[in-house]
């Protein structure tokens, strides 16, 4: 079977750093850092616990938590930086123990959900709060230190000249530079999450956390940041622990992705591993049987749709993306029949059932075309169809069933 | 936005609410009004009256600063720990409201009186309470805390603790996280509880006048002229003293404003 969510080394379960870089100029830096252990950890406080957590995230990786709300998951990053004391359980960075140590010795940067910014600073106040407590200044002019001393008494808007020039170029990277003297109230969702990741950044954390970055976003905003996301942090070479309940976030972002369920890691692998061979029912159910494939997004024709290939895969698929990108299918919205279909849907494909599972009520059949597609019937068509393993089927698919991101 | 006279109902509450308004503001105006300007300028051209309003202002503003500095860690304390008997500290930091001021005055004068254990302790290095202006600050002090640390206590707990969590993990001690987030986003219900509680303490009587008679503050100056020499003796000294009371109140509570507005842009 092709792998369907192969990304470069999804494939390989050995630390990112064993691979050859995906290109040069995405190479983590060479002093790249940051490899995150976490061992047996538990943690319990009134509403959420976390119990005999473990982790091994590997410099420069980009790895995604994901689980139900609920599920511990802000309380787990919390924990690792330092905000909350677990019972049990060690929190290695580099090799170095920081379980004890205080949240602002740790290097590890965080972004909330809401973004929490300091509403009383404008933008570049944000961003420079960190570089402002490094001691930056001190490297400043000796009229800048006045200015700043005069300045400081009303929350200056006055930078000094090194804060500035990190200030600018973390916001030239992550398009907020025409912010800078602006409000955190007065930006939109996007916006703020762009500024409260900046914060973050431009003090060069030797780990970014994200608690659900994208959950308060709407869809538009969300697609433009998850570009943003998949990017920054690569270039940078700093390692990202994501969590999100949102599996095609998942899938678009990690590296790897741990699955957590009631406090406990039930499954750790490549996007590929989770939605393929998922470790138990919960997961299963959780990342929902669809079919997920990884490609890109070709060209427009001039009725609206563009195309997404995927190996020899391709499909006829609506969106405004260009470039690398993931396609699924919902396994309800492919139609199975004998006999060629006409119907107006855009993709048909000629393949041979490989599997026939049943769930009961629903029977999921998988057909290679290849590569493979996971569909769902009724018994009742099952039967009428008379599907058997090996038996040559037409699959067809609208292009707006594709969601492609 | 409704009108006042929208609807009956609305109606009778502003004549209602009306009523309330015109009895505090009638007999002020009424005192004000009252007095020649020429004999409010004679009360004021008299020493003991200016050093008495002088003596005034200056106690609560010190007794208003020593509750600010020991205050808002307090505040900070029960807007953000969980402790226990938490409640007991909130009840007892507002018990000072309830407790009649004559009576706060005599538990005072118990502790810090010339012969209790304090009293005697502070004589060594030069400090009298009784018959004197450190009296008549920690009498103001006793009466008005309560608000300086409530007010300061609802400020930092409208402050989303996560803010401080990001300072933290951006490289800011403890310390540091309160002093550049906490404190500057608590700052203005800090400050509106500074007013409240200086006003409060200039507005002290009963405390003050059981614990130092003399050095005379100005409620306690009007209180013997209208004692000694009657209301007509008595009332320019009040005009003066509401005149100034209402004067620095609106002012600070413009600044109050103008901070409030340079928060929300």
């Amino acid at each position: 079977m092709p792998p369907a969510a192969d990304k470069p080394g999804a494939n390989q379960s050995s630390p990112r750093e064993m691979l050859p870089p995906r290109d040069p100029s995405h190479a983590p830096r060479p002093e790249a850092a940051g490899r995150l252990q976490v061992r047996d950890l538990w943690v319990d406080l009134k509403e959420f616990h976390l119990r005999e957590i473990a982790l091994d995230i590997a410099a420069g990786e980009y790895f995604v938590v994901l689980g139900p709300t609920g599920a511990g998951k802000t309380v787990l990053l919390e924990t690792i930086a330092g905000l909350f004391q677990p019972h049990r359980g060690r929190v290695l960075v580099d090799g170095e123990d920081i379980t004890t140590m205080a949240p602002e010795r740790r290097g590890i940067g965080f972004v909330y959900q809401d973004y929490a910014l300091f509403p009383h600073l404008d933008v570049a106040g944000n961003i420079a709060f960190g570089l402002r407590l490094n001691g930056l200044r001190s490297a400043d002019s000796p009229l800048d230190a006045l200015r700043r001393l005069v300045g400081r008494l009303g929350y200056p808007n006055d930078l000094g000249e090194k804060i500035r020039r990190h200030v600018e170029d973390i916001s030239q990277l992550l398009s907020i530079d025409h912010l800078l003297h602006r409000r955190p109230r007065t930006l939109s969702g996007g916006e703020q999450q762009r500024v409260a990741l900046a914060r973050a950044l431009v003090v060069e954390p030797r780990l970014l956390l994200l608690d659900e970055p994208l959950s308060a976003l709407d869809p538009e905003t969300r697609e433009g940041l998850q570009r943003e996301l998949a990017r920054v942090p690569r270039e940078l070479g700093t390692t990202t622990l994501h969590v999100t309940h949102d599996f095609e976030e998942a899938v678009a972002l990690g590296d790897r992705i741990a699955v957590v369920h009631e406090g406990r890691v039930v499954q750790v692998g490549t996007p590929e591993d989770i939605f393929r061979r998922p470790a138990d029912r919960f997961v299963a159910r959780f990342v929902g049987v669809r079919n997920i494939f990884e490609g890109a997004v070709l060209h427009q024709d001039g009725e609206g749709y563009s195309s997404f290939q995927s190996g020899h895969l391709e499909l006829a698929v609506v969106t405004d993306l260009t470039g690398p990108a993931h396609a699924s299918i919902r396994p309800e919205d492919i139609i199975i029949s004998r006999d060629p279909l006409r119907s107006t849907a855009r993709n048909h494909f000629q393949g041979h059932v490989v599997d026939i599972a049943d769930r009961g009520t629903l029977i999921y059949v998988t057909v290679s075309v290849p590569p493979a597609f996971t569909c769902v019937m009724t018994r009742r068509s099952l039967e009428e169809l008379a599907l058997q393993e090996d038996k040559d089927v037409y699959l067809a698919f609208k292009a707006s069933a594709v969601h492609v991101f | 936005m409704k009108t006042l006279f929208a609807n009956r109902t609305l109606t009778f509450f502003t004549v209602l609410g009306a009523l309330l308004i015109f009895f505090v503001t009638w007999p002020l105006l009424r005192t004000v009004s009252g007095s020649q300007p020429t004999i409010i300028w004679e009360t004021l051209m008299e020493a003991e009256v200016r050093s008495a309003i002088l003596l005034t202002f200056y106690s609560s503003a010190l007794a208003t600063l020593i509750a600010l500095v020991v205050g808002v860690p307090l505040a900070y304390l029960l807007a953000r720990v969980e402790f226990p008997g938490k409640r007991l500290i909130e009840g007892v930091v507002d018990v000072p409201i309830v407790v009649p001021h004559s009576a706060a005055g005599i538990a005072l004068l118990m502790v810090f009186g010339r012969r209790s254990l304090l009293g005697r302790a502070f004589g060594l290095v030069g400090l009298r309470f009784v018959s004197a202006a450190p009296g008549i600050v920690i009498a103001m002090l006793f009466v008005s805390l309560s608000f300086l640390v409530d007010s300061a206590r609802e400020g930092f707990e409208a402050v989303d603790p996560r803010l401080e969590r990001v300072a933290r993990t951006l490289g800011a001690s403890p310390w540091q996280a309160f002093w550049r987030v906490s404190f500057p986003l608590a700052w203005r219900s800090i400050l509106s509880g500074m007013i409240l509680m200086w006003a409060r303490g200039l507005s002290e009587f009963g405390a003050v006048v059981i614990l130092a008679y003399h050095p005379m503050i100005a409620p306690v100056l009007l209180y013997r002229r209208f004692e000694s020499y009657g209301l007509t003796y008595a009332r320019p000294v009040a005009a003066i003293i509401i005149v100034i009371c209402l004067l620095i109140f609106v002012l600070l509570r413009l600044i109050a404003q103008e901070q409030k507005g340079r928060g929300d842009r």
